[in-house]
């Protein structure tokens, strides 16, 4: 059964977006629909095994490690699943209207996004260093044809400079796992984490893998390729990026810190990654309160809320494990939300210039609302997932005695609440002049109520899970790090 | 007193959050529907809340939770204190919700007004039910988010700048309670509110820890119940439409703050610890200090809604004077105030609005005569000033008695010079008002103003004079069994045996 599954959460997309290209036009939809519909089923008896206490693995073809390619499903895993599955779907109901599959657009759009699912799970499944290299290469790809795939010039641009600095980190990575290799005689992430010891080539490999990594999931200062790539990007797209393709790179990170032995590197290592995370929040904050245009301070949002991450280092203990995956979630959702939130204001409006959203408060509610919805779990305000992240990281960092952490984390929360209000500041404001009378066909308004729907059911979702946060809580402890005690 | 498991309290906060969702789901032109779900919600609301205060009575304390974060529940329950509050919140929101309705008849974007006006109401029942401090956090922070909207309303640019005063103001002051809060976690661990203080029990030996947590904790309750310096958010919020005002000082927000201040001394802290690490003392100088600060700058003001505003910030912290005194009498004279001042500054709020609508008048020297135009707005307004003043036998001068009679009891004769000098003040700036309204001859025209309906001027009239009539009821029939002052000694009872 759940060897079924975990094929199944990699090969139904990339199976949908096989047969999509050699399809007719009309069958497109039902092909994405059927893949898509595939993976809650599939989620069902890997979470519920996870839950049971049980490590479930699989090798790919019968050969097992070190050797053959294994995969494997811990609680942690399932977490990351589970969120790419939530975000995945609901995203996906926005994409059906903004890029309708038998349109040129989406057939474009659609076998790409797949592809894109596909091999995020296949990182997520992944248990050895070579395979999460190859799957994040492809979920790097996919995601840069992605940002490009309207064809405009600055979206082009702002691919090509994704796509560069990302094959540069994977450079990084790549010398590291040689370096890993030769020193452990694996790749098998687990295995390595056993047999690496302390010393200075493990310190440099851990550096240049860590570079690599911290690259491509854009943590201050390495950080240049995302606004321009996440704000340039049609709305799913950007939802995606900074919901999940970013996190994988974190979570390779955690698993390579605290699974692969990259915990090696020692306190003063993870000190410099926590201090690059509080300089994310703090500079990246204010960054975003700069920001003139509507998702570009959405982007540089994601950018202050990547740094809590980084937090865990440092802190590396359970209670800031556990508020870290579980911010980890909770901000997946709600950007997920605010990026589709956004860019269907952009498109209302015509303009992603903040200034115009004066009065949309009135006209485009729905996408008002799930921004602030979205906003309220991104300050941590509760009721919202946000909150419950804020919370558990707070009380982490004050058991661990870091008073600069909790003061950076109160701050941050404050600045997120300058730049949340003052996009629904603006939608309360008074409209510059009269509106103009949106001349759109039935169609078209269907297909707006449609993604205004999308944003609203995982803004809504970005609440709940700050009201019946126990299960995940529940989850996410059972993934706890070896060596980390509850 | 028995805890039982019970759905009433969740029930109470979740009516007005469905109705709030439904109202603003409907649309703007279902006017008739959102007018039945309104008064229909909070008569609901009103039915509930006797519902649980009989329950009350009987000592049952219906209970309700669940896990919210790891090791903190949300948990609702309904003590006397909360019934003390949720009342007043409940009946205040049937009349608001009566003038709103009137009020509100021209202005743009009213679904949205009245959804995040019920979604206020429910924050408010939400901190009234509250069992500990993280569900009351949790209930707090949600009334600084549904009251932004109505603060902001209007769009126009003075709206937007009062509303980011409000959040720099409750936000900042969120942030500390948070900080204070996960202090007091990781101190003493997951702490339900019981009358008498839960920490006086664990007997703790960190005292500096624990005057840092509550100095944190009541900054976060401070800034809404406008202690000085914390409460220049709220002459500026006075853009809001005029129901709003009403609500923000008579039981949302401001009254929020109060009531936090009284949960954080009388059942987190208690009196007894309160007192003993000299804490008492210092909330007992910053009210006395805000009371006669706020008194001084209400005498100021030439604006008669910002001359209301500030009276607030000096009235409110009657409340919180009361609780930090300590002794019996004066919890009660804190308690009771707690309805009283409700009663009477939402009357004074109705009638600005009233007079503003119909005739233009925002301004003291233009109160000129008005008597005679509106006598009977002139006169509610009039019962609630004297009231305030604290002239018998109005509800304000029970409070000030008991107030006054408690300080003294307990040796802190100081605290009568305040009432002496804050009664004086409050004669200096309300009494000229009253005396213009029905002693100065009326202007030839007035500022302004429009001609609603009769049914419209009724609605505003109306719930006036029934908030002016609860004035004069709290205090004429303070001695007879469920009046907020009988039920407040009864609360007392609890706390101080």
């Amino acid at each position: 059964m759940t060897t079924e599954a975990l094929t199944l959460l990699v090969f139904a997309p990339l199976a949908g977006a096989l047969v999509m290209v050699v399809a007719p036009r009309r069958a497109a939809a039902p092909i994405a629909v059927l893949s898509l519909l595939t993976l809650p089923p599939a989620l069902v008896p890997l979470t519920r095994a996870v839950r049971a206490g049980e490590l479930v693995q699989l090798p790919l073809a019968g050969f097992a490690a070190p050797l053959g390619i294994v995969w494997r499903v811990d609680a942690l895993a399932v977490t990351m699943l589970l969120l790419s599955v939530a975000v995945v779907l609901l995203v996906s109901l926005h994409a059906l209207a903004s890029f309708p599959p038998e349109r040129e657009s989406g057939q474009r759009f659609w076998p790409l996004w797949l592809i894109l699912v596909s091999s995020l799970h296949a990182l997520f499944l992944s248990a050895d260093l070579f395979n999460l290299y190859v799957t994040l290469e492809l979920v790097t790809l996919a995601g840069v044809a992605l940002i490009a795939v309207r064809g405009e010039p600055a979206a082009m641009r702002a691919a090509m400079r994704y796509l560069l600095l990302g094959l540069m980190a994977s450079l990084f990575y790549l010398l590291a796992t040689a370096l890993l290799y030769g020193q452990t005689g694996t790749l098998d992430l687990y295995l390595v984490g056993e047999r690496l010891e302390a010393g200075g080539l493990t310190a440099i490999a851990v550096a240049l893998m860590a570079t690599g990594l911290l690259l491509k999931a854009a943590i201050v200062p390495l950080h240049v390729w995302l606004p321009a790539a996440h704000g340039k990007a049609p709305g799913p797209v950007s939802a995606v990026l900074s919901a999940l393709v970013v996190k994988a790179a974190l979570y390779i990170l955690i698993r390579l810190w605290f699974w692969g032995g990259g915990g090696q590197a020692g306190e003063h290592a993870a000190l410099l990654l926590g201090v690059l995370g509080a300089l994310a929040i703090l500079y990246a904050s204010a960054a975003a309160i700069a920001q003139r245009r509507l998702k570009m301070l959405v982007a540089y949002s994601t950018l202050a809320q990547l740094g809590y991450v980084m937090l865990l280092f440092p802190l590396a203990s359970a209670g800031a494990y556990r508020a870290v995956v579980f911010h980890v979630v909770a901000h997946g959702i709600a950007k997920a939300a605010m990026f589709l939130a956004a860019a269907n204001l952009l498109r209302a409006l015509g303009s992603e210039r903040l200034q115009r959203l004066a009065g949309a408060g009135s006209r485009h509610g729905l996408d008002v609302l799930a921004f602030a919805l979205a906003g309220v779990s991104i300050m941590g305000l509760p009721p919202s997932g946000g909150f419950v992240a804020k919370w558990l990281l707070l009380a982490a960092a004050w058991q661990e005695r870091g008073w600069a952490w909790v003061v950076v984390i109160s701050v941050g929360s404050l600045l997120a609440a300058v730049y949340v209000f003052r996009v629904v500041s603006l939608a309360f404001a008074q409209p510059l002049r009269e509106p103009e009378r949106a001349a759109s066909a039935g169609e078209e308004q269907g297909r707006a109520q449609l993604t205004s729907v999308a944003a609203l059911l995982l803004a809504a979702l970005a609440i709940v899970l700050g009201l019946a946060s126990a299960p995940l809580i529940a989850l996410i402890d059972q993934g706890l790090p070896p060596g980390m005690l509850r | 007193m028995t805890e039982v498991v019970h759905p009433l309290p969740i029930v109470v906060v979740l009516v007005s959050l469905l109705a709030g969702l439904a109202i603003a789901a409907l649309g703007e032109r279902r006017q008739r529907l959102r007018t039945v779900l309104n008064l229909t919600a909070a008569v609901l609301k009103l039915g509930l809340v006797l519902w649980i205060a009989l329950l009350v009575m009987d000592g049952v304390v219906p209970v309700f939770r669940f896990p919210l974060v790891p090791g903190f529940d949300l948990l609702l329950r309904a003590d006397s204190l909360s019934i003390l509050f949720a009342s007043l919140s409940a009946v205040l929101w049937l009349v608001t919700t009566v003038y709103a309705i009137a009020y509100m008849e021209h202005y743009d974007n009213r679904a949205r007004f009245f959804g995040f006006f019920s979604i206020c109401v429910t924050a408010t029942m939400g901190i009234a039910m509250a069992g500990n401090l993280l569900t009351f956090f949790v209930f707090y922070e949600l009334l600084t988010l549904a009251t932004w909207p109505l603060v902001v309303h209007t769009g126009s640019r003075a709206a937007l700048r009062a509303g980011r005063t409000y959040l720099r103001f409750t936000l900042g002051g969120s942030a500390l309670f948070l900080v204070g809060l996960i202090w007091l976690y990781a101190l003493a661990g997951t702490q339900d509110f019981i009358a008498g203080g839960s920490l006086g029990l664990l007997e703790l030996d960190a005292h500096a820890s624990l005057r840092a947590i509550f100095v944190l904790i009541a900054i976060g309750m401070g800034v809404k119940a406008a202690l000085v310096p914390l409460h220049a958010w709220l002459p500026t919020a006075m853009v809001a439409p005029a129901p709003v005002s009403a609500l923000l000082h008579a039981v949302a927000v401001v009254k929020a703050g109060a009531f936090g201040l009284v949960r954080l001394v009388a059942d987190v802290f208690g009196g007894g610890l309160t007192a003993e690490l000299g804490l008492g003392l210092a909330l007992a100088i910053a009210a006395s200090f805000t009371i006669v600060y706020g008194s001084v700058l209400a005498l100021g003001q030439s604006d008669l809604k910002r001359r209301l505003a500030y009276s607030t910030v000096s009235q409110v912290s009657y409340i919180a004077l009361g609780i930090a005194i300590g002794g019996p009498i004066a919890t009660v004279g804190g308690m009771v105030h707690l309805v009283h001042q409700g009663v009477m500054k939402i009357t004074m709020f109705f009638c600005a609005g009233t007079f503003a609508t119909l005739l233009g008048v925002t301004r003291i020297d233009e109160l000129d005569g008005l008597a005679r135009r509106l006598p009977w707005s002139a006169a509610a307004f009039s019962v609630a000033a004297l009231g305030m003043i604290g002239l018998p036998p109005m509800a304000g001068f029970v409070s000030k008695w008991y107030l006054g009679a408690g300080a003294v009891a307990v040796g802190q004769t100081w605290v009568v010079a305040v009432l002496v000098a804050s009664t004086l003040l409050n004669a200096a700036y309300f009494l000229p008002l009253v005396s213009r309204m029905w002693l100065r001859p009326a202007p030839d025209r007035w500022p302004g103003g429009s001609q609603p309906s009769a049914w419209v001027t009724a609605g505003m009239v109306v719930p006036a004079l029934v908030t002016a009539g609860l004035t004069i009821a709290f205090g004429v029939l303070a001695g007879s069994t469920l009046s907020p002052l009988d039920w407040a000694i009864a609360i007392a009872r609890e706390y101080v045996p």
